[in-house]
Formats: structure tokens, C-alpha cells, sequence
């Protein structure tokens, strides 16, 4: 069996997928021997499905889980279970309020901005644990996470300082603590 | 993706969803979150395909959950629970993009996608783009963007089959297609794909984007 071109093309998708009949890709196989741009076509193809394979391609929001269940929960909750609720959350909110305005009046607030809009709070990451920060950096990770993107000019100090200094938790090396506080 | 948020992928764990489902319906409603939260990529992933904005489809996704969550007595058993709130979620992605644009026809097929046939742009010998470079957030960027690009039929069989790992036949249960369509669809978008991203054809920024610093990825 003996195959051109463009059946080569038409069958290269599932060729990638192991759905050829055991001839048919020993004919493709053979062919992308001899064919250089056919060989060229089946590596970048190949090349595309590792790619965007990958869990890093699909970046979920920061907080869908979170939102969603709250959502799922609000829906599921019988009205009248949920209003007594809300007077509930209600009354929470204005003692935190009022507690809150004691609070500025007193001291200053040690929660700084942090310097990603995007980043998610270190609820759940212990103070105490050494991490590292890049200068130019927005995260703080574990020592020898991928992710350090400028790992020249790296410093090391305690998780609290940190978040003091506004850097957020790495979504990836510090994960574990996130997802108590973050669904 | 973690152990413990990956689908159910044995009968172990099929076994443990079922029993969700039926408590669930028997009214333990808060275990819903539970028997949906190894699909949450899923379904955002779905709805983005479909909506490419973050906000319309994690509203899209929400509202599908929803749905899941008030129709689950119509679920049934012989069913994948995966593919039938993957879906609720591809319907309502569609029900908004039809909504915004209404008046505006997107193709349902075109006559290449009929007769299958699609030849490759770019016979210059493909440069590895080696994984490692997904790191980097500007890479991550070009390649959405490449993704984009394509037309909606190719992009949902492409973020279910290959972003997502559903097989051919659940992909096609998910489109309401054939599984021939499903592959064939597929094909053309992986050789799109493959077009856009080969070095200096219709991809410019492949050029600039892994050379700058005078560093070659491969």
C-alpha cells in the first residue's frame, strides 16, 4: 500500500490519535520516511496537541471555584433558610463595619495593596514559612519553584513579611495552603 | 491538574458519582458542588471556546451548573454526567453567543470541512516549540490568541478533544455532531493551528517572541 501526500494530510490527525488501520500506517509511516514535508507537517501537528495538552493553557479565574459554589449555594438554599441568612451575613457584616472603623481609628492597617490585581490573598499560608521574592517580582514561592521568573536577584524571608510587602501566594508551589481558603 | 480534582476515571470513583447523584436528588443538595467540582476546567474551558471572554463564560458555566443542578432528575444513569453538564454548558455558550450576535451567521460548515480536504500552509521544516516555554506568559498569550483565530466549530472540538482529553465519541455527545464531523473538524484545526504557529507564516511573532534576548528555546 502506497499513500500521496494528501491522504497523508487528510489522515495525520488521526494518525496522532492511533485511529489508522495497521496498514494504512505502516503506508504513512513509510512515507514519512521519504517525505520530509510530510515528516515536517506530522511534527508540527504532534507538536500543537502537546502544546495546548498542557494544564498550564487553560488558566481558570482566581476564585471560579469559590464563586461558583457560593452561587450553587445560594440557588440550593430554600428562600426561607436564606433569608434568615441574609439577616445573618447582614448583621456580621455591620458588627465587622463597626469593628472595623475602631480598628483604622486606632492603627494603621497592615494589609497592604498587593502588586497584582490579579493575585489572590495568603489566607492559609503560615507566616512563619520561608519563602523567596524576586525584586521585580508579584509572587512569593518556595525556594526552587519553576515559576521564579527572575531567580538572579532572589530574597528570602518569612511568608508574613512577604505579604507585608504585598507580594501574593504562587498559585502553584504554595497551592496546598490556597485551597483552603480558595475553592 | 491534582489527583484529587482529575474526573472520575474508574469505576471506584463512577460508583462514588452515582451515589452523589441520587443523594443529591434525595436532597442533600450541598453535595452538588461536590459531583461537579472535577468538571469546573472543564466547563469554563467549554464556554470559553464558545464566548472567548473570561467574565461571559464563567457566567456561561454558573448558569449552566445551575441548570444541571435543577434538571438533574432528568439525568440519566446510561449517561456520562461529565458529558451531559459539558452539554448544558456548550448550549447555554451557544444560546449567549446567538444572543449577541444575533443577525450575525458564523458558517456551519464550509466546503473544505465537507470534503475534508486541507493542505498545509507551511512545508519549511517545523521548529519545536518545547513545552518549557509555556512558563512564560506571553507564550501562553500567542498561543490563545493563535486559538482564537478559528472559526467556533474548530475551536470547541479542539478545547474538547485536546485541551480537555475527551475522547472522540464524547466529544460528539458534548456537540450534538458525528464522530466523523468531530474528526474531521479536529484535523483542520490541528492543521490551522499548526500553520499559525509555524515560524514566519502567518505567526510573525514567533520570530521575535523566541529570539528576543538572544536566546533560542530550541
Amino acid at each position: 500500500m502506497v499513500v500521496d501526500c494528501e491522504q497523508v494530510w487528510r489522515e495525520v490527525s488521526n494518525y496522532l490519535d492511533g485511529d489508522v488501520e495497521p496498514r494504512l500506517r505502516t503506508a504513512m509511516d513509510e512515507h514519512f520516511r521519504s517525505c520530509h514535508r510530510c515528516a515536517a507537517v506530522l511534527e508540527g501537528t504532534r507538536n500543537v496537541v502537546r502544546l495546548y495538552g498542557d494544564e498550564r493553557m487553560l488558566e481558570v479565574p482566581l476564585g471560579f471555584g469559590r464563586r461558583l459554589e457560593r452561587r450553587l449555594l445560594e440557588e440550593s438554599t430554600p428562600a426561607s433558610r436564606r433569608t434568615f441568612l441574609g439577616w445573618l451575613v447582614a448583621a456580621a457584616t455591620a458588627l465587622l463595619v463597626a469593628g472595623g472603623i475602631e480598628l483604622s481609628r486606632t492603627s494603621q492597617s497592615d494589609q497592604p495593596a498587593l502588586r497584582s490585581q490579579l493575585a489572590q490573598s495568603a489566607v492559609g499560608v503560615p507566616p512563619g514559612l520561608m519563602v523567596v521574592v524576586a525584586e521585580e517580582g508579584k509572587m512569593f514561592h518556595l525556594a526552587g519553584c519553576d515559576f521564579i521568573h527572575d531567580k538572579s536577584n532572589l530574597r528570602t524571608m518569612p511568608a508574613r513579611e512577604a505579604m507585608r510587602e504585598g507580594y501574593a501566594p504562587c498559585i502553584r508551589c504554595l497551592k496546598k495552603y490556597l485551597e483552603t481558603s480558595v475553592g | 491538574m491534582p489527583a484529587e480534582l482529575s474526573p472520575p476515571d474508574n469505576s471506584a470513583q463512577q460508583l462514588h458519582e452515582q451515589q452523589l447523584i441520587q443523594r443529591t436528588r434525595d436532597g442533600e443538595h450541598e453535595l452538588f458542588y461536590e459531583l461537579i467540582r472535577p468538571y469546573e476546567r472543564r466547563l469554563y474551558a467549554a464556554a470559553y471556546a464558545i464566548l472567548r471572554n473570561e467574565a461571559d463564560a464563567e457566567d456561561a458555566a454558573q448558569e449552566a451548573v445551575l441548570k444541571a443542578f435543577k434538571n438533574l432528575r432528568q439525568f440519566r444513569a446510561e449517561a456520562k454526567f461529565s458529558t451531559w453538564l459539558t452539554q448544558i454548558t456548550i448550549n447555554e455558550a451557544r444560546m449567549r453567543k446567538r444572543k449577541e450576535h444575533a443577525g450575525l451567521i458564523e458558517p456551519i460548515a464550509t466546503d473544505e470541512e465537507r470534503d475534508g480536504s486541507y493542505a498545509p500552509r507551511d512545508f519549511a521544516d517545523w521548529r519545536e516549540i518545547p513545552s518549557e516555554t509555556l512558563e512564560r506568559k506571553e507564550v501562553r498569550e500567542k498561543l490563545a490568541e493563535a486559538l482564537a483565530s478559528l472559526g467556533q466549530i474548530y475551536r470547541e472540538v479542539f478545547v474538547l478533544r485536546d485541551m480537555q482529553q475527551l475522547s472522540i465519541e464524547d466529544t460528539a455527545k458534548a456537540l450534538g455532531i458525528s464522530k466523523a464531523s468531530v474528526k474531521t473538524r479536529l484535523l483542520r484545526a490541528r492543521l490551522m493551528l499548526r500553520d499559525l504557529l509555524a515560524p514566519g507564516l502567518g505567526g510573525p511573532w514567533s520570530k521575535q517572541l523566541f529570539f528576543e534576548k538572544g536566546a533560542k528555546p530550541w
